[in-house]
């Protein structure tokens, strides 16, 4: 099964501007599976976007907008890109600003319906 | 910050900067033996020694049971509750072998945890004495140093 995982995410780093993706339980931050470049700290990715998109999961539930599923943090050299994959899981990369948003995301609900 | 107590100074900023990244709701810092060297969030001295000496309990029974399974050191062990978490993990710190023991809650995740843990021990490392070597806790000094180490860490 792992290696199902580890495919998903090859093929989503093969987008152009995308540096890094993972696979990370959304409950506790933790890696379940990536495909990152050197440089990028995925421990810290995982963990702080869970910490984020849990954040922001407040957030829609306070003005009853529902289960948030996509969130994009845009940064001066990058950004940070997360879509929720089931309940449990969190589909998140990391690409550079001027990277493809649309077509990175398309392929983040794709990678996202491994764990439908 | 308050809550934060320390036996020795140079472990109070480290520990004040991972409380604040991690959200954690109580640390304790000791050494294996369970002798304490920092604390934060606990109100009563029991508490502490209560926590000190089961934290050194799971340390000694994980690290005979690495031992069984050829495993040369205890790094990291987590227990997920319903309402709290609980991270223990050893490491080498200025004063030898030492462990962090971390309750921590729904407000964050075991991810940062970690996370900051790592980067706790990189501060502490840095800010601690370089090179002090550690001494073997000997019965005699032990509760002479507990009661020192108690009495700093709740001002009695």
């Amino acid at each position: 099964m792992s290696h199902q995982y580890q495919g998903v995410l090859d093929a989503l780093t093969r987008v152009r501007g995308v540096q890094g993706a993972m696979f990370v339980a959304r409950e506790d931050g933790l890696a379940i599976a990536d495909a990152l470049m050197e440089g990028v700290r995925g421990k810290a990715l995982g963990a702080l976007a869970a910490s984020a998109f849990s954040r922001y999961a407040a957030v829609s539930r306070a003005i009853e907008a529902g289960a948030p599923r996509f969130f994009q943090l845009q940064c001066k050299k990058g950004v940070v890109l997360v879509v929720a994959a089931g309940g449990e899981v969190l589909v998140v990369v990391v690409a550079d600003a001027a990277a493809n948003i649309g077509l990175i995301r398309l392929e983040m609900l794709r990678a996202a319906e491994v764990f439908a | 910050m308050k809550g934060t107590r320390s036996v020795h100074a140079w472990t109070t900023a480290p520990l004040e900067t991972f409380i604040t990244e991690s959200g954690a709701r109580l640390v304790l810092l000791m050494n294996p033996a369970g002798q304490v060297h920092a604390q934060h969030g606990f109100t009563r001295a029991v508490d502490v020694m209560a926590a000190a000496a089961l934290g050194a309990a799971i340390v000694s029974a994980t690290r005979e049971i690495g031992a069984m399974l050829k495993e040369s050191t205890f790094s990291v062990l987590n227990h997920q509750g319903k309402r709290h978490g609980v991270f223990l993990s050893g490491f080498d710190g200025p004063l030898g072998r030492m462990v962090l023991l971390v309750i921590y809650g729904p407000e964050t995740s075991l991810g940062l945890v970690q996370l900051f843990f790592d980067e706790f021990v990189i501060d502490l490392v840095e800010a601690g004495p370089s090179h002090e070597p550690s001494e073997p806790v000997l019965a005699a000094d032990f509760e002479r140093e507990l009661n020192q180490s108690l009495a700093a860490l709740f001002q009695v």
